[in-house]
């Protein structure tokens, strides 16, 4: 078949779903008993199943992170410019797998699956899982698939902290850990943001208390709000203003409250198109993970103890206009690193973009992947003769 | 490796935790971590360089030095390095503090002013040395404090500094045995060894 898509790109792909189970035990004390997980995988597993890499999602994020689902697809996965042959993430060399996280709403259990126990959608049921229970999580996948131990565990924002916390969770199952534009754990400002996405969720009347999917209705106002609310702070001040300026939809004034600027049917039409997209119950979920995020807890509330039996190498990658986790919090991340002893390099990459510049790929920021991506495919052992 | 390279590695200890301020391409670092099992980390501004460190396997961390090294432990290296760069600091003494706050020992190289070629150029063109070796303009270059070998050691009275050791070379790093008769007019760097 001839394919309409660039030769950098993996192409069509499929999604699968993969169960588990063994009954899983999370962190609020309750327990799963099944779940599955929906997975992507690009590239070939070698014969020694030493070439793997995980890709970590971030809050709205998924397992379909590169290729198309279809010739119709407007757009391929979410981080595609990374992902492919001859990318830095190079199918070429690499088996990358990508999932939806436990609790998400694109496949994998979630709030919007059955309770096996009601055969009802679990809704506000589903437990509030957590960063360390999704790592748990995806080690059981890497059982599945047959990887001991990842050439690399990469991941943006929330998901750079669950490449952190595979370090720390698992330091004898991963090479390499990339953690880009994360923290070690959430401010109050980071906290205040994600509680007010959750109260506009909630206090939507259609949410009907997380039972809406009974009522086959959805919080959209709400969702659309928090989304809003969400993309403001992954952009900058300087991005937007270099995106939409003051740039009005018509030439006068309308005196109404009507989108009149640009940035404000920006806003609308991204809120609006989240809104159908995601589901409630999983972005309330996800904010707390965000939220509940601290490794360093645990240790005394000591980064550097937290870190000290890790065994991997690290790369840590921030952008100067992020506010939402700033340079200063991949900082204290590499300082912490640092302080344990562990190898780590640390990018600080120039960007006009925000938060969201870890999704764009910029030069530089490409030509770093790059460069790291090169170390962890020389980490891949040569390939044991009875293996093949 | 480059000489003056080649001096300093000489007087690490195998298995010492080193930081190199400025490191380069990493030359230095990826040495020590291969042939001294050194634990190493190079803070560096230049993106080129940064990636050729990456690529290089040696752990760099993007940082402009002239901020500070505050988030850096006391005592918490064995050996702090920092070649050629003294002379672009913003202010080469609260540098040369700092790096003795966090390090047991550090390895200091930099260009001496006091060289007769630019004290003739100066001399005897009335203007700012330009040379093959110190390329720049007085409003371009980056090296904003230029100091004679007997300035750095003035300042190591001043602050307390013991110097272990010295080493003069000429441009190209050779030791020459002439260069120690008289070091501060016919040495061009100078690489110190210094402790608190």
């Amino acid at each position: 078949m001839p394919t309409p898509f660039p030769d950098d790109s993996v192409g069509l792909v499929e999604p699968s779903l993969v169960r588990f189970d063994q009954p899983l035990q999370l962190a609020c004390g309750r327990t799963l008993d099944a779940f599955e997980l929906a997975i992507e995988t690009y590239g070939t597993l070698n014969a020694d199943h030493s070439n793997a890499i995980l890709i970590c999602h971030a809050l709205s994020g998924n397992h379909h992170v590169a290729g198309y689902h279809s010739t119709e697809d407007r757009k391929p996965g979410w981080w595609d410019s990374a992902v492919g042959p001859g990318k830095p993430i190079d199918t070429n060399r690499f088996f990358v797998v990508g999932l939806n996280n436990l609790g998400g709403c694109h496949g994998s259990t979630g709030p919007n699956s059955p309770n096996p126990e009601t055969g009802k959608p679990y809704g506000p049921d589903f437990p509030i899982v957590t960063v360390p229970d999704w790592v748990e999580s995806q080690a059981r996948l890497a059982d599945h698939l047959g990887i001991r131990q990842w050439a690399a565990v990469i991941g943006g924002s929330l998901g750079g902290m669950q490449a952190l916390q595979w370090a720390i969770d698992h330091p004898e199952r991963l090479r390499h850990c990339m953690v880009i534009a994360a923290a070690p754990k959430l401010t109050a400002q980071n906290i205040a943001f994600n509680e007010v996405a959750r109260q506009a969720i909630s206090r939507d009347p259609q949410f009907h208390a997380g039972h809406y999917y009974e009522q086959e209705t959805i919080p959209k106002t709400g969702l659309m709000l928090a989304r809003m609310v969400g993309h403001i702070t992954y952009l900058s001040d300087g991005g937007m203003h270099e995106k939409f300026g003051r740039e009005m939809r018509s030439d006068a004034l309308n005196f109404d409250y009507s989108p009149q600027f640009e940035v404000e049917s920006y806003l609308q039409y991204q809120g609006e198109r989240f809104s159908t997209a995601f589901d409630a119950n999983t972005y309330l979920l996800m904010t707390r993970a965000l939220d509940y995020f601290d490794p360093a807890a645990a240790f005394g509330h000591s980064l550097a103890d937290a870190l000290a039996g890790t065994r991997c190498g690290f790369m840590v990658i921030s952008f100067t206009t992020d506010w939402r986790f700033s340079p200063a919090r991949s900082r204290e991340i590499v300082d912490a690193l640092v302080d344990a002893g562990k190898p780590v390099s640390y990018a600080e990459i120039d960007s006009q973009q925000g938060h969201d510049a870890f999704l764009i790929p910029s030069p530089r920021y490409m030509e770093v992947l790059h460069a790291y991506m090169r170390r962890v495919a020389a980490d891949i052992p040569p390939e044991s003769p009875d293996a093949r | 490796m480059r000489a003056d390279l080649d001096i300093i590695q000489a007087w690490i200890e195998p298995g010492s935790r080193v930081l190199d301020l400025g490191c380069g391409e990493g030359e230095l670092l990826s040495y020590l971590s291969r042939h001294k099992q050194v634990e190493g980390y190079g803070l560096e501004y230049n993106h080129d360089n940064i990636t050729a460190c990456i690529m290089a396997g040696v752990n760099v961390i993007e940082k402009d030095i002239d901020e500070g090294l505050a988030s850096i432990r006391d005592n918490s290296f064995d050996v702090v390095v920092m070649t050629q760069a003294l002379q672009v600091m913003h202010r080469p003494d609260i540098i040369v503090d700092e790096m003795l706050r966090i390090g047991r020992e550090c390895i200091v190289t930099f260009p001496n002013f006091g060289h007769w070629r630019a004290r003739g150029y100066l001399g005897f063109r009335g203007q700012m040395p330009v040379s093959k070796f110190l390329p720049y303009t007085w409003y371009n270059t980056p090296n904003i404090h230029f100091c004679t070998f007997k300035d750095f050691e003035r300042l190591c009275i001043e602050r307390n500094i013991h110097i272990r050791e010295r080493t003069v070379v000429d441009h190209l790093h050779r030791d020459r045995w002439w260069l120690r008769l008289w070091p501060n007019m016919l040495g061009e760097i100078a690489i110190y060894r210094i402790t608190r």
